[in-house]
């Protein structure tokens, strides 16, 4: 099955990753993304029913611990990395 | 220089007995960088003041007997993905240019508490994005034994680092063979361990279900040894496993008498180089005359692995890599007047090709419509692919094969063709969707000269049937070939 991805399809994809492609950013994209998803498709030669999905190969359950701050203010050195800060916090462009 | 061709635990055991310095070790590295280091660009970041203080500090401790492990006093290098405290920590793009973390990866942590000198962050593809570490936003690594051809990827600067004598070991991570595979193309021993065996805290995160740290070194000693002091259980890391045998080092046994050793038959098929062929097998027939029991099986679902793989990897990475923003950390585009605006173009500018091509797939397999088909189809596979190994495992305990189909490549020639060199990694993607440990060792040279990997796999926790195997390997393979380009 060749898949094509439409003009609207890298549009949507760009909004959900926050990219802004280029021009011809876009048309590599669409190429790739299908050529991907072509080799993807042959997955579905396999037959899955009843097969659970494995998201985790050990049967690890939530692991719980005590919410107690271990870790000392570091906040002057963590808001040094900042791209910009206003009184200790960090600062961006308008919100609204 | 015969110091720098010390392993790391010889090189302890010499400082340990007072006949070289740590300073003496660091300063040699330092030495090497100068001479080599503008060909093979290892290094995203080389910190020579402040490992020369370290290893003074560390160089005292060691007198005063209050280091005494055995890596204590030795240089090493650490991927540019883990977080070190007070050094910049990149991942190899443009969008953490100019990242230094408040704290320090839980693996890092404890070499240095064990007495290991940090002397830089290693090259890597973006975001470890890659399989030859040219995504690399600071530049292509060469390859020590051939500088026109790549060291492999991800962790290509930590393998070639290693191969070049610019550290003594170095730590890489390992998503889809990004330990095994520059390992196997640099002739150096890499190891990824069963997941959950190394702590994640403080690795910037890739495909966080795949993801393991783990060791690149000179030879099967220094891959247990420097095991033994990674390895821990972290309560910081949620997918960290207890395990309640931590002594990789008593695995360093000459015996492979009885171990049963299957070779996948669908592992020797089309693509796979006749030179690389040759020489692993060869390797096999050496395993079998120390005793071992060879025999080819057929293992299920090997061609699956590849789609699997780049289905959950890029799924986990479009979330994973929400988080560079332009906000708290790294780039900022200028000039963006609007918040949605910023991130967009922060994330556009910052971001290389790779590592969007992948983010862009991760979106689409996630998104609504889409999720069952790809996204659930491959962790469905990933099951079947994990009962194929448990199979496998029920008869053998190795499965032996190649790193990878071919030697090292020439730089330029992967990148244009995604798909092609997406296969490259057929040998090494599955061991990470089954969680399962792998060690690569360089087992001969083809016509070119360039090293050939032989990849032991084994069951989840088997660590030390592979070490045991490796190292009777390695005794009767006797010393391995050291670049013939590098000046000591």
């Amino acid at each position: 099955m060749a898949n094509v991805i439409s003009d609207e399809t890298i549009e949507y994809v760009g909004i959900l990753a926050k990219l802004e492609l280029s021009g011809e950013e876009k048309e590599r994209a669409k190429k790739d993304m299908a050529d991907m998803l072509d080799y993807i498709d042959q997955l579905s030669e396999l037959d899955t029913t009843d097969v659970e999905p494995m998201s985790h190969i050990f049967p690890l359950h939530n692991v719980f611990r005590e919410d107690v701050v271990t870790n000392g203010d570091d906040s002057a050195n963590t808001v040094k990395n900042a791209p910009q800060e206003k009184d200790n916090m960090f600062r961006v462009p308008r919100t609204f | 220089m015969e110091l720098l061709n010390l392993t790391a635990v010889k090189l302890a055991e010499k400082i340990k007995a007072g006949e070289v310095s740590a300073v003496d070790a660091v300063q040699a590295v330092l030495a090497q960088i100068e001479k080599t280091e503008e060909t093979y660009n290892c290094y995203v970041t080389i910190d020579r003041e402040g490992a020369l203080a370290e290893a003074e500090r560390v160089q005292r401790e060691i007198e005063a007997g209050n280091l005494t492990g055995p890596l204590a006093g030795v240089p090493v290098a650490i991927k540019d993905n883990m977080c070190t405290q007070g050094m910049l920590t990149t991942c190899s793009s443009k969008i953490l240019g100019n990242f230094i973390p408040t704290f320090s990866s839980e693996a890092v942590v404890n070499l240095q508490k064990a007495g290991a000198i940090i002397i830089g962050k290693t090259n890597m593809d973006e975001f470890a994005m890659g399989s030859t570490t040219e995504t690399s936003a600071f530049g292509a690594t060469r390859n020590p034994w051939n500088d026109a051809h790549v060291p492999g990827g991800s962790s290509g600067g930590s393998a070639a680092a290693v191969a070049a004598n610019e550290c003594f070991y170095a730590l890489g991570s390992d998503t889809g063979g990004s330990i095994r595979q520059p390992a196997g193309y640099c002739g150096v021993v890499g190891m990824k361990p069963t997941y959950g065996t190394v702590s994640r805290y403080g690795l910037i995160a890739y495909g966080s279900s795949l993801d393991q740290i783990g060791p690149l070194c000179k030879d099967v000693t220094d891959c247990a040894t420097i095991m033994e002091v990674i390895a821990s259980h972290d309560t910081k890391d949620s997918t960290s496993m207890p395990r309640e045998d931590y002594n990789f080092t008593e695995a360093l046994v000459d015996d492979v008498r009885g171990m049963k050793i299957g070779i996948p038959r669908d592992y020797f098929g089309e693509g796979l180089d006749p030179e690389v062929a040759a020489a692993v097998k060869a390797a096999a027939k050496v395993l079998e005359e120390k005793g071992a029991i060879v025999e080819e099986f057929d293992l299920d679902l090997v061609g699956y692995a590849i789609p699997t793989y780049y289905t959950i990897a890029a799924a986990e990475a479009s979330s994973n890599l929400e988080r560079f923003d332009g906000v708290k950390y790294g780039y900022r585009a200028e000039d963006a007047d609007e918040l949605h605006r910023m991130y967009k173009r922060t994330r556009s500018e910052g971001f290389g090709p790779e590592v969007k091509r992948r983010i862009m797939l991760g979106s689409f397999v996630l998104s609504s419509g889409y999720y069952d088909a790809y996204y659930l189809k491959a962790l469905k596979v990933k099951a079947l692919i994990k009962k194929a190994f448990d199979e496998a495992f029920a008869k053998y305990d190795i499965i032996l094969g190649p790193v990878a189909p071919t030697t090292a490549p020439k730089l330029g020639e992967s990148l244009s063709d995604p798909i092609k060199m997406y296969l490259g990694d057929i040998y090494t993607i599955s061991v990470n969707l089954a969680g399962l440990p792998g060690i690569c060792l360089p087992c001969g040279l083809d016509e070119k000269g360039l090293p050939i990997g032989l990849q032991l796999i084994g069951d989840c926790f088997a660590e030390k049937k592979l070490i045991q195997a490796a190292y009777t390997y390695e005794m009767a393979r006797g010393a391995f070939e050291k670049p013939a380009g590098r000046e000591e």
